[in-house]
């Protein structure tokens, strides 16, 4: 099996600022890799800078074995696509869905536009009522999955999803995650999922990596996890914490 | 028990261009010394029940309510001054993220001293040391270093806990709490709800506790309601939270992914509209 | 009738537009609908519509000529009368006839200002903002120049260096005015850029001028037109200004601002010399201010959001 992303010894510097310290990851085709921890802990930043919107200070990053330079070539965006945490900030405000939609294929002169965009809101359970309305006329959940249509769009290998559901009410979250297992198992997609919820990372991912202050912590299997498995104390902190409050702890 | 506060068909509708929107639509429960818990997904009204009792509505919104009584005083009808005298002094409301709620111009120490002398309960050196100790009570562990900091100079946790000092420093008997931790880490949102806890439990406060989160609020509260859309649609005791009656309660707790239970694909609501009617 | 306009309202008002052109136009009369609701934005509205007839019928209207001289022993420094509406001035001409025909130029100044500044200010502004760094540095100290000197003052020197005439002073004014636009679509821009919307039209592909054209400025666009239909009264200020001075409009043509210089010698005895004109601008001014602060509450897209 070929790793579908490299990550070595990444560091990501904003100004004096270190957001990201050392991290090393693979992802194998097809798998859905987690990444965990609470704010500051560099986990967006890891994959903004895959995404080409954080400046790789050191170190590398190989998709399908290539390594990436400074400028993303087009062809990568046709394999890498990602979902943001904000479903009210990741839509245009002046643009219909069908405008949001038929964007990346007119950026990529693909053709049968009105086919693609018909199928994708197919895929993603909204149907073509939604097509022509504008994103203030849709909820949270709704927009999500126009976000992840519009992602789909372009038929991509690798899907980057930072805090997909984080923003959304628990029964909306069921449901996007619902639909972005369903969608990864009919397209063999690769995952890489940043939450800050270990229930979530775990529902969803194989294998994670549980980060702290820009540096990894552990790197343990959700299986592991579940049993309990862990060896160090922050990752054990974390999952007490998100068992709820107990009285008298 | 006597109840601390009684609220009979509580309503609240915004007019709006395309008609008016009612958010609460008649909501009605008694509170005592106790910790209750509302709880909802966001449009269910949790909020604006939360607003009402407080008399921050926002003022094109009307509330209308058989009965909105705190601990004998009938909050319909006293005046706006009154209101304002009960508002911090007896009844405080922490919200969701501390950036927006504390003066971002004024030093924490001096915020919680102003409300100190706000409601008359001491000014000068005596209030100085209540503050540090109140200070001391959220469990921030240099007082003296905090009093003297802006509101942006400190974490989220530590600006939300200045917070609740600032709001339990003039040892209100009712406090209304609006998603205080939501916008915090799951590491500290748990410090900071043993503190709320601690604090409302030395003072016998009453605590009404607005979240999203039916598993954190039943852990923390004696007592949950579950809201949707508008109205209450189920009552229970909160360590009888798994018995749940209503369709909507046990779906909201099913929905959640929960660690070492695999469930592939999650259970989703199937929302009714007779839950809504 | 009444059924036909019932449907059309609902057709606009869908909240399932089955099409580009429907849910376009339910937008545009979702702000037209907000705009009519403000009655002195719709006063304004009837100002400037009343303008426009007034200089496209100006030869039906007008009933004298403008510039041909009147007797001078006869027709100078009339009062105001049934015959001669507003008076007459010291060349014997109607001044209702001068303003009617007047207001023409008016126009014209605004709408070829608004047509140069307003694209050049978003042009800069845009790009300037959107790409940060050294192109930012540059192009906003060369914006930053021009809004050091007040504007009659580099307009003057401007006209000064083409040489007077309404043409000229256009273009003076035009080169004055874009740097307050530069400076709302930069500002704009920087909120935007690191929206996730942006980022999303970033992880397309898309190029810096695509993402520039086609998702920045149209976001941009609606506080810049605020702007200039709040500006166009300092416009026709600045060129009344000018006319004053004698480096806009040159006589006989009846520019309203020329009209008040030449009216300004006989203020105290024949006021109406001078005041018809400067009623005018200040009609002219009131009513553009007003469209402007109807247009930023119709266009604003927080309401829009709601």
């Amino acid at each position: 099996m070929t790793d579908a992303l490299t990550i070595s010894d990444l560091v990501v510097e904003f100004d004096d600022f270190r957001a990201v310290d050392g991290v090393s990851l693979s992802v194998r085709e097809g798998e859905s890799f987690g990444l965990v921890g609470e704010s500051g802990s560099g986990k967006s930043t890891v994959l903004r800078a895959v995404a080409g919107l954080a400046p790789i200070t050191a170190g590398t990053i190989a998709v399908g074995g290539e390594t990436l330079g400074r400028t993303r070539s087009k062809d990568f965006y046709r394999r890498v696509q990602m979902v943001f945490q904000d479903p009210y900030g990741s839509l245009h405000p002046r643009h219909t869905i069908d405008r949001a939609l038929a964007e990346p294929l007119a950026v990529h002169g693909i053709g049968d536009a009105e086919q693609r965009i018909v199928k994708a809101l197919e895929e993603v359970g909204l149907g073509t009522g939604f097509r022509f309305r504008y994103p203030h006329q849709l909820s949270g959940g709704q927009r999500q999955r126009v976000a992840i249509a519009r992602a789909l769009i372009l038929e991509p290998k690798v899907l980057l999803l930072d805090e997909p559901t984080s923003a959304l009410d628990a029964s909306v979250q069921a449901e996007v995650l619902n639909l972005l297992e369903e969608v990864r198992r009919k397209r063999g997609l690769t995952y890489i999922l940043v939450s800050h919820d270990l229930a979530v990372v775990t529902h969803m991912c194989e294998r994670l990596l549980v980060m702290q202050h820009g540096k990894p912590v552990e790197l343990l299997t959700s299986a592991d996890l579940a049993a309990r498995r862990i060896e160090t104390p922050y990752t054990r902190e974390l999952m007490v914490a998100s068992e709820g409050f107990k009285r008298g702890a | 028990m006597s109840a601390l506060l009684e609220v009979e068909n509580l309503r609240v509708s915004f007019p709006t261009r395309s008609g008016v929107v009612e958010a609460v639509r008649g909501v009605s429960f008694t509170l005592g010394r106790e910790r209750l818990g509302i709880v909802g997904e966001s449009g269910s009204g949790k909020s604006q029940t939360g607003r009402a009792i407080l008399g921050l509505t926002p003022p094109h919104a009307t509330v209308s309510a058989d009965r909105l009584v705190f601990d004998g005083i009938d909050l319909l009808c006293v005046s706006a001054k009154e209101r304002r005298a009960l508002r911090g002094k007896r009844i405080a409301m922490v919200l969701q993220d501390p950036k927006f709620s504390l003066n971002p111009v004024m030093r924490i120490g001096d915020q919680i001293m102003e409300t100190l002398a706000a409601h008359g309960r001491g000014t000068g050196a005596e209030a100085r040391r209540r503050t540090l100790a109140m200070l001391e009570a959220v469990q921030i562990r240099h007082p003296e270093r905090v009093f003297r900091l802006y509101p942006h100079e400190v974490s989220g946790g530590m600006g939300q806990r200045a917070m609740i000092a600032m709001m339990l420093v003039a040892e209100p008997d009712l406090l209304i709490a609006d998603e205080p931790t939501s916008a915090l880490d799951v590491t500290v949102q748990l410090q900071v709800l043993s503190i709320l806890d601690k604090l409302v439990a030395e003072r016998g406060m009453g605590l009404i506790f607005v979240s999203h989160d039916l598993r954190l609020v039943s852990s923390f509260c004696d007592r949950v309601l579950v809201m949707y859309a508008g109205r209450v649609v189920e009552e229970i005791a909160a360590d009888r939270l798994h018995q749940s009656q209503h369709p909507y309660t046990q779906g909201l707790l099913n929905c959640l992914p929960k660690l070492g239970q695999s469930q592939h694909p999650l259970p989703v609501l199937d929302r009714k509209p007779e839950w809504a009617a | 009738m009444k059924n036909d306009a019932q449907t059309w309202r609902e057709w606009l008002t869908s909240e399932r537009p089955a099409s580009r052109r429907q849910a376009r136009l339910g937008r545009a009369y979702a702000a037209w609908s907000r705009f009519v609701d403000n009655r002195l934005a719709m006063a304004g509205l009837f100002i400037i519509l009343a303008l426009l007839l007034v200089a496209i019928f100006a030869d039906v209207i007008a009933p004298y000529s403008a510039v041909t001289d009147g007797d001078l022993r006869t027709a100078r420094l009339l009062p105001p009368s049934a015959e001669h509406w507003f008076g007459t001035d010291d060349q014997g001409r109607d001044i209702f006839a001068r303003l009617v025909h007047g207001s023409r130029i008016t126009l014209f100044v605004v709408v070829l200002v608004a047509v140069i500044a307003a694209p050049v200010g978003l042009l800069i502004g845009t790009v300037s903002g959107y790409a940060g760094g050294w192109i930012d540095a540059v192009l906003m100290r060369i914006t930053d120049i021009f809004l050091a000197f007040p504007r009659l003052v580099l307009a003057l020197a401007f006209v000064a260096a083409l040489g007077p005439g309404i043409v000229n002073a256009v273009i003076a004014i035009a080169i004055t005015s874009w740097p307050p636009y530069a400076r709302i679509a930069r500002a704009e821009t920087l909120t935007l850029r690191h929206a996730d919307y942006i980022n999303a039209v970033r992880l397309m592909g898309a190029s810096p001028a695509r993402i520039i054209a086609r998702h920045i400025t149209p976001l941009c666009v609606s506080s810049v037109i605020i702007r200039v239909t709040l500006d166009m009264a300092g416009i026709i200020l600045t060129a009344a200004g000018l006319g004053f001075l004698g480096l806009g409009a040159q006589p006989p043509s009846p520019e309203w601002g020329a009209m008040i210089a030449s009216g300004r010698r006989f203020v105290l005895d024949q006021w109406w010399v001078a005041a018809a004109p400067g009623v005018a601008i200040f009609i002219v001014s009131l009513g553009f201010n007003l469209l402007g602060d109807g247009l930023r509450d119709a266009l604003d897209p927080k309401a829009a959001g709601q």
